[in-house]
């Protein structure tokens, strides 16, 4: 494969720089839709989790791996994300095509909150700050009886589309593709555009941002905010797919996984983001894989399923850390690298 | 002298606890000079710039850019205004490309905001090409047009400073700041960087004020000197009659003697 050249930098800066490029995206789209039909409803459930760790992940993703900052409190978005759908749902009957931005709107307003700290604090100390709003958002969900129904938790009916409710998980896969799609390339072209710049100046060396004309009030906190949306449309998507919300859904366990999900994928990177969701979704399937094989000779590890699940992560997180920090999409970059040079090596 | 002041400071106080920084240093800049703050290490010359850019702010004094009060200003707010700079050590994003350290200078330019970006459609598309060929503008008048892409961590040292003056020029300042911008450069690399900010000058009509330790660098290309010493300024004037200058020469060689 050859160097591309472009005539105009209308092209340099197309999603898509080569025809072959097109071609193996066209490719994976059209798996994306047919694959799906031909998996059993547990696969499929599987991958639907996948789709809302996604959105849930790039959200995340922008803040730490593009802007720098530190947040613990991403559940507290996706739970108040999930929060709204399931109330106005109940209350008022809204269709989802409301109630999916609206999710992500408050999220958003509450995320924009939660973001002031990082005005002041930086690393560690914004990481405390936002766990400690997390826990008391989490405390507000889990208290507040009558509008959340405390640890009981409500019931959510799926969305409806041409007024048949989308009961099948093939159907809600399908229904959930173009917001997964959509989040996606929305979060690409902001981190190649004024704002994603902007996020990571600011990540690299704030006070040249600064000298730059960059304002540094207003580009954390519309970190904190675009994050915080992303959350929400997550946990909006979230419920409708369980069918119901409780304060168990959302727990500081939930969190360490989205921080893993970035370790693994690649911290920075949208691409990145997919892989880590995908991976650490499929990972718990993959080990009841390995334990149910086992059972026979070593029952206990079924039995001690869970806690053998969060050692793993942890283990995960280490190795990824101690041998590939750039995680999955580092494997990527070198793959493509690899291939761009192939059969001769230059440059 | 019938030319036009674009920068006006007036008695600027700074002090860090007991440590003063610049005590009671003023000077102007007139429009499409090039002037040169020179003096011993820990003379001020730094401080000078960061209290421009709205880094530090001072105890006292007056500032004054094209008409307006800069010691209100925010360190953005002051680059809107039109004041760029470089550093001393070089502050550059490292993990960016080449290219996309000249459009962070862009920034101010690009009317754009979260949805116009996000969606790359219509106007925010239109605003990052033509944003794109304006850095291209910069990337041929520095001759950088071979590591366009490349990321600037791995850049050689020389480059890097090359690449933070274009990011600064980006901005399309009114006045540009340089904060040794050929420290710890060989004889060619200086030369180069020499022409650049003549080109600068002359080219581009950009005011500069520059704090340089190469003498040979400040007497061939500024226009005007103006030397601090310990946070007060000790003399002003054209390079050769800075050079002159017998506080100048005792600030850098130490006092005479008495002779034995």
């Amino acid at each position: 494969m050859g160097r591309t050249f472009h005539s105009s930098y209308a092209e340099e800066m197309a999603l898509f720089q080569s025809d072959w490029a097109r071609a193996w995206m066209a490719i994976f789209l059209a798996l994306l839709l047919g694959v799906p039909a031909l998996l059993g409803p547990y696969l499929l459930s599987v991958l639907n989790l996948a789709g809302v760790a996604v959105i849930g992940a790039i959200g995340l993703n922008l803040l730490i791996g593009t802007t720098g900052q530190i947040s613990l409190g991403h559940v507290a978005f996706i739970a108040c994300g999930g929060y709204t759908t399931a109330i106005l749902a109940e209350r008022f009957g809204l269709p989802f095509w409301l109630l999916i931005p609206a999710s992500g709107c408050v999220a958003a307003l509450i995320g924009l909150v939660v973001g002031v700290p990082s005005l002041r604090l930086e690393g560690f100390y914004l990481a405390m700050a936002t766990l400690a709003a997390a826990f008391i958002i989490e405390y507000v969900y889990a208290h507040w009886e009558s509008l959340t129904a405390g640890t009981t938790g409500m019931k959510v009916a799926r969305p409806t589309l041409a007024g048949a409710p989308l009961e099948s998980s093939l159907a809600f896969f399908y229904f959930q593709l173009p917001w997964v799609i959509g989040a996606t390339l929305f979060a690409k072209n902001l981190t190649r555009t004024k704002v994603g710049r902007a996020w990571v100046a600011i990540r690299d060396r704030d006070i040249s941002a600064e000298t730059l004309g960059i304002d540094l009030t207003h580009y954390k906190l519309v970190a904190f905010i675009v994050s915080a949306f992303y959350g929400g449309v997550a946990g909006s998507l979230y419920v409708y797919y369980l069918k119901t919300v409780s304060p168990e859904h959302f727990t500081f366990a939930l969190m360490i996984e989205y921080i893993a999900m970035l370790i693994v994928g690649g911290v920075g990177s949208i691409l990145g983001s997919i892989f880590g969701a995908v991976f650490i979704t499929l990972l718990p399937e993959a080990l009841r894989l390995v334990t149910d094989l086992l059972r026979d000779d070593y029952p206990v590890l079924s039995f001690r399923f869970l806690y053998v699940k969060q050692g793993i992560y942890g283990l995960i997180i280490i190795l990824f850390l101690l041998f590939k920090p750039d995680g999955c999409f580092g494997w990527w970059q070198d793959v493509k690298r690899y291939w761009q040079t192939w059969p001769y090596k230059h440059s | 002298m019938g030319e036009q002041t674009l920068l006006e400071a007036e008695d600027l106080h700074l002090h860090f606890g007991g440590v003063s920084a610049l005590s009671g240093v003023g000077f102007t800049l007139a429009q499409g000079e090039l002037h040169a703050m020179i003096g011993p290490n820990g003379a001020g010359k730094t401080s000078v710039l960061n209290v421009i850019s709205g880094i530090y702010r001072p105890q006292a004094g007056r500032l004054r850019f094209a008409g307006r009060n800069l010691l209100d200003l925010k360190p953005y707010q002051v680059a809107q205004a039109g004041i760029a700079r470089s550093f001393q050590n070089i502050e550059l994003f490292q993990h960016m490309s080449v290219l996309d350290n000249l459009l962070v200078g862009r920034h101010r330019w690009i009317k754009a905001g979260v949805l116009a970006c996000g969606l790359f459609l219509g106007r925010g598309r239109r605003q990052e090409i033509a944003h794109r060929r304006r850095a291209e503008e910069i990337i041929d008048f520095l001759e950088i047009e071979h590591i366009r892409h490349a990321r600037v961590g791995n850049l050689p040292y020389g480059l890097q400073k090359r690449v933070e003056l274009g990011r600064a020029l980006a901005l399309e300042p009114k006045l540009l700041l340089l904060d040794e911008p050929v420290a710890g450069m060989n004889v060619e690399e200086t030369e180069d960087i020499a022409r650049f900010i003549l080109d600068i000058k002359e080219e581009l009509g950009i005011t500069i004020l520059l704090v340089e330790h190469d003498m040979r660098l400040v007497m061939d290309i500024s226009d005007r000197v103006t030397v601090l010493d310990f946070g007060k300024k000790i003399a002003a004037g054209t390079p050769q009659e800075v050079a002159r200058n017998q506080a100048v020469i005792e600030a850098y060689l130490g006092e005479p003697h008495e002779a034995a």
